[in-house]
């Protein structure tokens, strides 16, 4: 097993940026998820530290060791590619035994390993079969399975359930999940899905335009998003971000509401803003309370009942909507008037001109 | 009640009826011409040969055709016929010949039409013009081909021993030497073919995902292994084909061969079957019924080459 340490590494597609500078320490055993929109250069990052993709500048090391121009076949890493690439013209038996054949490996050692992993993924029944007449699941789980029979010190993963159906996407997540569990190896897991990123990831990687946006465990990337792309992006629906005016410890939000701030937070707003500034209020929909006395305005602009809560869109005026949950208890005609307050401990600011979080001064 | 269109009456002025042409008869208007073309030009010979490979028969002779049943296929294939020939009739020697020459001149194919293909299996600047430029021999009349590859052979003026050969030329005739003239010939059709097989390998090639070397080379294989385990298995299909192709041409060879020696030196020695069916069938011999049988015992051994392959290219898809 294997630590990852990415040290200034960059590439650049011409003139064109497809990764900036990234520093990155993936500690042995860890689930590290690379997610962004498409093009962000998650995949890149990837293929750079696998060697399929040479870097521009920086250093990758493997263990401490320099692989950065080292062959793939000299990092000892296995890949799991978005479209299975399984050799199409050989039995799934020979598809996992192929790293294996390619070491020259006995043919006992070769028949046990692949019974063995065969065995952990439940495809021992397809051995004979050729991937063209398997799902997509068991196209995936016999990837898999070329990817473990090698026992590879780390396991890079490009979408490998991005040409699933939903179904199986939930399945295979599942399993995968588990299987790095069992084996604890280093794994770094591209998607654009943020739900993959959040229910799989030791920590997260976000990613936008060929720029890591944040680095954090779920939890941080979901409660303290460093930034507006992040905040937007993670969640679904992503962070409410209400721009506002701030002033003597209030904010001015559209709907001539009017939102306290929290007594916490008033120092470190006043240290970004000044006595007096834009900002922009973050909050997720979990973080609103439905209550008469709820010192936010609203109208319901429409209610969705997601079976154990009621997501609700309300307007604080025409262009601005808020994500709330309601009770599934209530009904909420559409047009009727809501009042919310917010979690004191749930809120978050952010700076608009520079889009990035205003932190509170660690105490 | 049904509708009654209210169709306009044809115009007044155009007074002649149309001939109406029914949707049968274009049909049969259309077939017919080809169909009596194919027939006399194709059936008719195919069973007609066939009937005079069993008589004895010249084709400018004026007795008619005498059937002799199976003795025309018999004396072929024995060896024997006309008691004034020493050694048999040679027919053997001609199958011999043919088999040889599409040994050589087949393997060779595939070795450098492969080996061209990996070469120019890569995108780079002006690949299509070279591979164009490689394919010109293909595109180029077998004739015309025979007769400048007799003149590159030529010992005194071709260009060939000029460049093989530091001492006196002249000795070099490969043409006319009778161990050297039938690999002369697999030269040229080597040149002339080998794109043919190119062009199918390099359709073979390309077809390759690029992800299928990224994934080996993941999974550490060599070189080597990556060429053996993925590329040969995923062009062998297209080879086979290629093998089909250029074996069936081998045994029809002729046109090649009358050009460069017309089966000389020494009277036979480069004498493919079809030269020797030439030789029967027209002047000065006219051996109608005879060469009638040799001609049906190429057929069947094409036709069977072809199934063994086709019945291999069957195998390979299953896997």
């Amino acid at each position: 097993m294997a630590t990852i340490e990415l040290i200034n590494v960059e590439k650049k597609f011409g003139e064109l940026h497809a990764v900036q500078p990234v520093n990155l320490t993936i500690p042995d055993g860890e689930f590290v998820v690379l997610v962004g929109p498409s093009g962000c250069g998650k995949t890149t990052t990837l293929r750079m530290i696998s060697g399929l993709e040479t870097v521009t500048d920086g250093t990758i090391l493997l263990d401490g060791r320099d692989v950065t121009w080292a062959h793939p076949s000299e990092r000892d890493i296995a890949f799991v590619f978005q479209f299975f690439a399984l050799y199409s013209h050989m039995r799934v038996y020979q598809n996992i035994a192929f790293p294996l054949q390619a070491q020259g490996e006995s043919r006992t050692t070769i028949r046990q390993r692949v019974a063995e992993v065969s065995d952990l993924l439940q495809i021992s029944h397809l051995l004979g079969k050729r991937p063209g007449s398997l799902s997509g699941g068991d196209q995936q789980r016999v990837a898999l399975a070329r990817a473990l029979v090698r026992r590879p010190a780390a396991f890079l993963m490009d979408e490998p359930l991005g040409a699933l159906d939903a179904e199986f996407r939930e399945t295979m997540r599942a399993e995968i999940k588990r299987l790095h569990i069992d084996q604890s190896a280093t794994t770094v897991y591209v998607t654009h899905d943020q739900i993959e990123a959040m229910a799989m990831g030791d920590r997260i990687v976000v990613m936008l335009d060929a720029l890591v946006q944040q680095v954090g465990t779920p939890f941080e990337i979901y409660h303290d998003p460093a930034n507006l792309f992040v905040a937007h992006f993670i969640g679904s629906p992503g962070m409410n971000l209400i721009t506002g005016r701030f002033a003597n410890g209030t904010i001015h939000l559209p709907g001539d509401n009017r939102y306290t701030v929290p007594e916490s937070w008033v120092p470190a707003l006043q240290a970004a803003l000044g006595s007096e500034g834009d900002v922009v209020l973050g909050f997720r929909p979990e973080a609103t309370r439905v209550t008469d006395t709820g010192q936010l305005n609203s109208t319901v602009y429409a209610a969705d009942l997601h079976g154990g809560f009621i997501m609700l869109h309300l307007n604080l005026n025409e262009t601005d909507i808020v994500h709330a949950r309601g009770s599934r208890e209530i009904q909420y005609p559409i047009g009727t008037p809501v009042r919310f307050d917010l979690d004191p401990e749930m809120v978050r600011f952010f700076d608009p001109a520079s889009e990035l979080a205003i932190r509170k001064a660690v105490d | 009640m049904s509708q009654v269109s209210a169709q306009p009456h044809a115009h007044p002025r155009r007074r002649q009826p149309r001939i109406q042409v029914g949707d049968r008869l274009l049909t049969h208007l259309f077939i017919w011409p080809t169909l009596i073309l194919l027939i006399v030009m194709n059936v008719f010979p195919l069973f007609y040969s066939l009937y005079l490979s069993f008589t004895e028969y010249s084709g400018i002779g004026d007795t008619p055709p005498d059937w002799v049943g199976i003795e025309n296929y018999e004396e072929i294939l024995s060896n024997t016929g006309h008691p004034d020939k020493r050694d048999g009739n040679r027919y053997w020697h001609n199958f011999a010949v043919t088999g040889r020459y599409a040994v050589m001149s087949v393997g060779l194919q595939l070795v450098v039409g492969f080996s061209l293909a990996m070469l120019l299996k890569e995108k780079f600047r002006g690949n299509g013009l070279v591979t164009t430029l490689i394919l010109i021999p293909m595109m180029l009349a077998p004739a015309v081909v025979g007769i400048f590859w007799k003149l590159i052979f030529d010992p005194s003026k071709g260009i060939f021993s000029y460049m093989m050969y530091t001492s006196n030329p002249r000795d070099h005739a490969w043409l006319a030497d009778p161990e050297l003239a039938l690999w002369a010939i697999v030269i040229v059709d080597v040149w002339m073919w080998s794109p043919f097989v190119m062009l199918l390998c390099l359709a073979g090639l390309r077809a390759i995902p690029d992800y299928l070397y990224e994934a080996a080379a993941i999974d550490r294989a060599s070189a080597w292994f990556q060429f053996r385990r993925i590329t040969l298995p995923r062009v062998a299909p297209l080879l086979l084909i290629a093998l089909l192709f250029r074996t069936i041409e081998a045994f029809k060879t002729f046109d090649l061969v009358a050009e460069l020696t017309f089966g000389n030196p020494g009277g036979d020695t480069t004498e493919v079957i079809a030269l020797r069916l030439y030789r029967e069938a027209f002047p000065p011999q006219f051996n109608t019924g005879e060469s009638s049988a040799a001609a049906y015992i190429i057929l069947i051994l094409v036709i069977a080459l072809s199934n063994l392959y086709i019945r291999a290219l069957g195998r390979l898809r299953e896997d």
